[in-house]
């Protein structure tokens, strides 16, 4: 029982998890990702495609910039280098981003020589997400909030994961709604904000966990 | 008849391109409400005023900067990693930012946390370098960066200003809802500093926005 506790107190991996998908929904309370969440839910299918290339990348891109933060950047980070002194923080918002276009550039690569049938379902959507700020977000986030290399893997997946969900239910509510009759300047945009009010609403009831 | 030597056309500072870039974000092709770029950070600081005047002031300074570099470079730049350049470019021109904040108005600049930071992957910003700057002279793109920079502005403003108002009763930290008001039983709407409520604000000013503007999806 105590064990079962300790995997959801407050530090827990099991909390940072159901944090991230569920009472702090990267897009639904701090919405990030917004573009690309409001171009592609028009349709269940690439929604889940771009879901799906969400959850890869936040995996690979939040540990790998816990690393360049823990053993680059932060302050004294360089030690093990010969540099204690170094403080190379205000190169961190750089280094994040271009990390995060080379694992994109890289997972680009590598998908479409494994798996071409994986890259036929991903391919475009994969140069989007470099500009997607859930990517950028989730790894800011990990560290402001000092996450350690664990924590950084779960949160990286968790936030992922409660993004494809968030994208994966507005797709599946649009899809319904193309037959209802919505006043013409609130069709698209203003309906898709109005909906996705009442899905964040729906969300906020799990805080209470 | 004798030809009269027509002076060479003058360009003038502010002719009807330049208006034009500087006027038409603001209204008939706003960032928000008609390009649908730059949503992911208009709604996380909009909770208080003074946050989306500060986010505002910052992607319009990002904006027109990362605009005139590009724009000055935009021959220079191979057209198969102008994404990287434009990435480099603008996460410089955010740093300087991140840092005047930090430097000048350090509790703001907590607060705002890591939404600094997003205004580098700001679809506005992107969207801007990609489709005017790559292909404008730099004091025009200059004018346009400026002109999207307050579109999207004003309408964090407005929004800013409504959430903070029945969210907390207070304006730029003043009280403006009287005391009187709350003891006949006023209460703040909670919903607004929340999530859901910025929501639902922002799909109601985009449709007031188009149906006075006339534009439809579809």
């Amino acid at each position: 029982m105590t064990a079962m506790l300790a995997f959801f107190n407050d530090e827990s991996l099991g909390s940072v998890f159901l944090r991230s998908v569920f009472v702090e929904n990267i897009l639904l309370s701090f919405f990030l990702g917004m573009c690309s969440y409001l171009a592609v839910s028009k349709r269940v299918d690439s929604a889940i495609g771009l879901g799906i290339a969400v959850v890869f990348v936040q995996v690979l891109t939040v540990p790998m910039n816990w690393a360049l933060q823990t053993y680059v950047l932060g302050k004294g980070a360089l030690a093990w280098a010969g540099l204690p002194d170094t403080d190379l923080g205000y190169l961190q918002f750089l280094t994040f981003i271009a990390s995060i276009a080379a694992v994109v550039q890289v997972v680009e690569m590598a998908v479409d020589k494994l798996s071409p049938k994986l890259y036929a379902a991903l391919g475009i959507f994969l140069p989007l997400i470099a500009v997607n700020c859930a990517i950028l977000g989730g790894s800011l986030f990990m560290y402001e909030r000092k996450y350690d290399f664990t924590q950084a893997v779960v949160y990286g997946f968790g936030s992922g994961a409660g993004w494809a969900l968030a994208i994966v239910s507005m797709a599946t509510i649009r899809w319904r709604m193309r037959t209802a009759h919505v006043p013409a300047p609130l069709r698209g945009l203003g309906i898709t904000f109005i909906t996705t009010g009442l899905v964040a609403m729906a969300f906020m009831t799990f805080s209470g966990i | 008849m004798t030809a009269v030597a027509t002076p060479p056309q003058k360009r003038s500072l502010f002719g009807p391109d330049e208006r034009k870039a500087i006027k038409d974000p603001l209204w008939d092709n706003n960032p928000i409400a008609l390009q649908i770029l730059g949503i992911c950070s208009a709604l996380a600081v909009t909770t208080r005023l003074d946050k989306a005047l500060i986010m505002g002031l910052g992607v319009t300074f990002v904006c027109s900067l990362a605009n005139v570099i590009i724009s000055t470079i935009r021959t220079l730049i191979p057209n198969k990693i102008r994404i990287i350049v434009q990435l480099v470019v603008v996460s410089s021109v955010v740093i300087i930012f991140d840092q005047l904040l930090q430097a000048y108005m350090y509790d703001l600049s907590k607060q705002l946390s890591v939404f600094v930071g997003l205004i580098i992957t700001n679809c506005i910003v992107m969207g801007r370098l990609e489709a005017y700057a790559m292909g404008n002279p730099p004091w025009r793109s200059f004018l346009d960066g400026i002109g999207n920079g307050l579109g999207y502005a004003w309408i964090l403003a407005v929004v800013g200003a409504i959430r903070e108002i029945f969210g907390s009763g207070k304006l730029l930290g003043m009280q403006v809802i009287p005391q009187g008001l709350y003891d006949a039983g006023y209460v703040n709407n909670g919903l607004m500093v929340l999530a859901p409520g910025a929501f639902l604000l922002l799909g109601i000013i985009v449709w007031i926005q188009r149906s006075i503007s006339g534009y439809s999806e579809k």
